[in-house]
């Protein structure tokens, strides 16, 4: 097996709430994922554990060899520098430009030298159509523009996994092309991706497989077609109806 | 009997502003870098920092001023330590310094938004690289209108270290007064040498506001 992502019995809760009952899930490398289901299903929650960003209390995730550890601050940025994250609300940072928005992280983290990042920086904000924007303020991008200079920023660490949080939810319907075409085009090269998402026809054409959550647990899984075309479940079924 | 001018007055009291504006200098600096040294022992999560330093905090915005420059003074002295009355103003406006300033960012550190440190968290950075290159530069920002308002807050402060013997700014009126019989004249010059240091920072606070938010 080649599982790049591999999650095992995860359980998470806040206080008396459980919000993650027992997940398992393997993520094979170049896979692509899409998680959907009602809000408060767990599934943000889920892409949040896989890289650290929520502690859970029991089970385990594994991403790219190493497994994740709680408490284990040097073990955790190891992992992160394997996994990207793209948030819903963005996430640039305001008081730096475009482009030293993408070469932050390499220069610090992986300490890069100022002008290798920089043309790595130009390199990635071409690719999601950016070029021109290097020197731009992020307050002066569209929402759109913004969210792809967040989808170069997290490629500039070279990941092996990205994790994408809901990326349209915050954008104006009309943006929503510019930033899916671009994370189909990342699909296309081969990146491993897990998104959490509401636009289902990108999940059918995009996907390689669908998961769908429901109340902390994963209710049904399998490819696009079938979980679309043939849904087992009344949840699920019930859940695409209300889409319609 | 001697007669004193005006001039004389006020030449006395300017050798003595240099004092007020050394010990508010001195205690702004230091409450600077104790309060910056408190916050990011609560940001680093340091066992016992959040609410030793909520205890401390209490403890110095919830006593007068006046009671910690005697507390610094007579304390030390218990002690067996033979501080010199500048030297007691000193410590004790630090900390009361550092108490406010401490409270004071760490309400502009608490105004960046949580995903700027999820942003900095995924991307790998250290919680140092994070305050430095990411929190710190946005909290800054909004931290200086307030900081610099505070900083008045110390000029008028050090007046209170009159008590100790210090002879800056309001010390010298006292005696001053007690020479020359004067007392009104003497402390209206006072008031306006106070009025002169604190009204630019004043009014340049205010201009930094305007300037941050705009």
């Amino acid at each position: 097996m080649n599982a790049i992502v591999t999650i095992e019995a995860l359980r998470k809760a806040y206080g008396d709430n459980e919000v993650l009952k027992g997940i398992d899930l393997q993520v094979q490398r170049g896979e692509v994922i899409a998680i959907i289901g009602k809000s408060g299903s767990g599934k943000s929650t889920l892409l949040r554990c896989v890289n650290g960003l929520e502690t859970f209390q029991h089970g385990g995730v594994t991403v790219d060899g190493q497994a994740l550890r709680a408490g284990d601050s040097k073990a955790l940025r190891e992992l992160r520098q394997h996994v990207g994250m793209i948030f819903q609300s963005f996430n640039l940072f305001p008081h730096l430009s475009v482009g030293r928005n993408v070469m932050l992280a390499p220069t610090l983290v992986k300490r890069r030298d100022q002008a290798s990042a920089a043309t790595a920086a130009r390199t990635l904000l071409e690719r999601v159509g950016l070029a021109d924007k290097f020197d731009a303020a992020p307050d002066q991008l569209s929402g759109g523009q913004q969210q792809r200079v967040a989808i170069a920023r997290a490629l500039a660490m070279e990941p092996a996994v990205l994790l994408c949080d809901e990326i349209t939810s915050a954008l104006d319907p009309e943006l929503v092309g510019e930033v899916l075409r671009v994370v189909e085009s990342l699909a296309d090269d081969g990146m491993t991706l897990l998104m959490v998402t509401h636009e289902m026809n990108f999940a059918r054409k995009v996907a390689d497989r669908v998961v769908f959550m429901h109340a902390g647990r994963i209710h049904e899984m399998g490819p696009p077609e079938q979980l679309f075309g043939d849904p087992r479940t009344p949840e699920l079924r019930q859940f695409l109806a209300a889409l319609h | 009997m001697v007669e004193f001018t005006l001039w004389d007055i006020l030449r006395n009291l300017l050798l003595a502003t240099r004092w007020t504006v050394l010990l508010s200098l001195a205690a702004f600096a230091g409450g600077a870098l104790v309060g910056a040294a408190l916050l990011v022992a609560r940001i680093a999560r340091l066992p016992g920092a959040s609410r030793g330093v909520a205890l401390y905090v209490q403890l110095f915005q919830g006593t007068p001023l006046l009671m910690q420059l005697f507390l610094a003074y007579f304390g030390l002295a218990l002690l067996g330590l033979d501080v010199p009355a500048w030297a007691a103003a000193c410590l004790a406006l630090t900390l009361y310094s550092s108490a406010f300033l401490t409270e004071i960012w760490r309400g502009c550190v608490e105004a960046i938004p949580r995903g700027q440190w999820e942003a900095a968290d995924s991307l790998a950075l250290d919680l140092r690289q994070t305050l430095l290159h990411v929190i710190a530069p946005q909290a800054l920002r909004i931290a200086i209108p307030p900081t610099v308002g505070f900083a008045v807050q110390v000029i008028k402060g050090t007046a209170l270290a009159s008590v100790l013997g210090f002879i800056e700014l309001t010390k010298a009126g006292t005696m001053i007064s007690n020479a020359t019989f004067r007392p009104f004249t003497v402390y209206a010059c006072v008031a306006l040498l106070y009025f002169a240091l604190c009204f630019p920072v004043s009014a340049w606070a205010r201009r930094l506001e305007r300037t941050t938010s705009r």
